[in-house]
């Protein structure tokens, strides 16, 4: 209790002091605004909502978490299925994808099996999915439909549901305090987000995909990196890592949540829209803030499986 | 519209209204985008694409309440009337105008019908491609009633509406819905010009709705398999490809 007001308080003073800076930069800047410091506004509030909409969720314990996460993974397949192509023969594939996969998923989270948990979207959905399409007998660009549906369930609910699955583990030592990890994941990730905006905003020179995205540059991701790894060396105190061992992993998943980022990029640019949805006020849909926690998620929680559990 | 206005039936539509529009936003999350016009108080005819039941219910959603409340979507009697429970649901329910798209009696002609409805101060919803689309094509030719109505009050706003994405959501011959994102476009007013006979100004009104169309499909069927699909869209392509390449191959390399 005494790290999470710690850190509630903390994230408080951080969004404060931006929404300070934001207000002092609006105040002087010409009227009326650029569109990025309107932007700029809008995000430090729709991140004030995501704050305590998790800190809400957070004092409901486990519980809590899964349903949140449960409807985040609603809400990200939602917009991923709306994008890719799908025929009318696909309706009851997609509504088991809702329906049955999202609740199943995060069921088994929640009665911590982690031996289903684990292959139930990559082996039976993998398997059961194309099954049912090719029984329906509509073949008009099947390799292409089966895929989009797959890679849907495994962004948007297989590697999402890995963050409250991080309560299922058994650190010794940590017992009863696994709601700090998530905390220390999401922040280290999403810090990271923000943290390459700056750095690319003040010092970007060398895009490092212009194709993929023209707003990622090496400046960012290296600048966004380090100071990363060092707030998670900051945060040590609320996981079960020496501060060394939290900067190594809050890289790792930091570098995974670029890369999630990248490849949610990639997919908007294929399918040519510059959103996923528009959901969250000055950042788009669910998936634009989540992309770098669903490449995150899974390798975090591995990571702290492998190495930290018994 | 149900010819018993008593109260009970007023809050029947009222509590319908409301719970239809927030069911349509919590399922797919539905917001309009007003691309050339904007919510009034003016008498309008929205008319939309359609492929699915869900249609009329995504549109009024993007209406305010006020003008939800006076706005009736036309449906057809032959489908809507067939049974006590589907009349109860579209005119007492949804408190739709139901037409007859095959009529004889001069008592079921449908202009007249929807332009007593106009005259009471209404605005309607319209499809005018007279049935649900169900091929491929992304909007099937217009139907008359569009142009007769203009033409017998033209101080109504013509609003074209594109319906984007219900057709997944919720297909012909489906009861349960498909969560995915919606959004409802709407476009400037048009009116029909003077001298403009009536199929021209059907098809101008029909490529205005095509244009809002904010996600135009695709042929990118290419991109998957070079092999060349014989659909009715990649039809002309495919002419075109096929020509070209036997000029090539006359020419010789290049």
């Amino acid at each position: 209790m005494h790290e999470t007001l710690i850190l509630v308080i903390g994230l408080a003073a951080v969004l404060t002091t931006a929404r300070l800076v934001a207000g002092i930069l609006s105040w002087r800047a010409p009227k009326p605004l650029s569109s990025t410091l309107v932007n700029l506004n809008q995000r430090i509030n729709a991140w004030w909502v995501m704050v305590v909409a998790i800190t809400v969720a957070f004092f409901f314990g486990r519980s809590g978490m899964t349903i949140l996460f449960a409807l985040i993974s609603f809400a990200a397949l939602r917009e991923f299925v709306t994008l890719t192509h799908s025929r009318r023969s696909d309706h009851w594939v997609l509504l088991g994808m809702f329906g049955i996969v999202i609740p199943f998923q995060y069921w088994l989270v929640w009665t911590a099996w982690y031996g289903l948990f684990t292959i139930f979207i990559p082996v039976y959905c993998f398997l059961l999915m194309p099954a049912i399409t090719a029984l329906h007998g509509d073949t008009e660009r099947f390799l292409e439909r089966v895929s989009a549906q797959q890679w849907a369930v495994m962004i948007s609910v297989y590697c999402v549901s890995h963050v409250p699955a991080l309560l299922t583990l058994e650190v010794p030592g940590f017992e009863g305090r696994n709601l700090l990890l998530i905390a220390f994941l999401i922040i280290t990730v999403q810090g990271s987000d923000v943290l390459q905006y700056i750095f690319g905003k003040l010092f970007g020179r060398h895009l490092m995909s212009p194709k993929v995205s023209p707003s990622k540059t090496w400046e960012g991701l290296v600048g966004g990196l380090a100071t990363s790894s060092l707030l998670g060396a900051l945060l040590s105190f609320l996981t079960p890592f020496s501060p060394l061992q939290a900067a190594g992993v809050a890289f790792i998943a930091c570098l995974m949540g670029f890369l999630g980022g990248l490849v949610a990029s990639a997919i908007k640019r294929d399918q040519g829209v510059k959103d996923w949805g528009h959901l969250i006020e000055g950042h788009g849909g669910m998936m634009d803030r989540a992309d770098s926690l669903v490449f995150a998620a899974p390798v975090f929680f591995h990571t702290v499986r492998y190495f930290w559990t018994v | 519209m149900s010819k018993l206005g008593t109260k009970t039936f007023t809050l029947l539509q009222t509590v319908t209204s409301v719970g239809l529009s927030a069911l349509a936003w919590a399922v797919t999350g539905v917001r309009p985008i007003w691309n050339g016009s904007q919510p009034s108080d003016r008498q309008r005819i929205y008319f939309a694409n359609h492929a699915s039941h869900g249609d009329f219910i995504l549109l009024s959603a993007c209406l305010s309440e006020k003008e939800r409340a006076r706005t009736h979507a036309v449906a057809a009697a032959d489908y809507w009337g067939k049974s006590r429970l589907r009349r109860f649901i579209a005119q007492d329910m949804l408190s739709s105008v139901l037409i007859h798209r095959q009529w004889t009696d001069e008592a079921e002609n449908p202009i007249s019908i929807m332009l007593s409805v106009l005259d009471e101060g209404h605005s309607l919803i319209i499809f005018p491609e007279g049935t649900r689309n169900m091929t491929d094509e992304p909007l099937l030719p217009f139907r008359s009633g569009l142009y007769n109505l203009s033409m017998a009050r033209p101080d109504v706003e013509l609003i074209p509406c594109w319906i984007e994405n219900m057709s997944r959501v919720l297909p012909k011959g489906q009861f349960v819905p498909v969560p995915l994102l919606c959004r409802v476009v709407f476009g400037a007013p048009i009116a029909i010009a003077p001298d403009e006979e009536r199929r021209a100004f059907l098809d101008r009104a029909r490529q205005t709705l095509l244009a809002l169309n904010p996600r135009p499909p695709t042929h990118d069927a290419e991109k998957w398999n070079p092999v060349f699909r014989k659909t009715s869209c990649d039809q002309k392509g495919l002419e075109h490809r096929a020509g070209s390449d036997i000029r090539h191959d006359a020419r010789g390399d290049d």
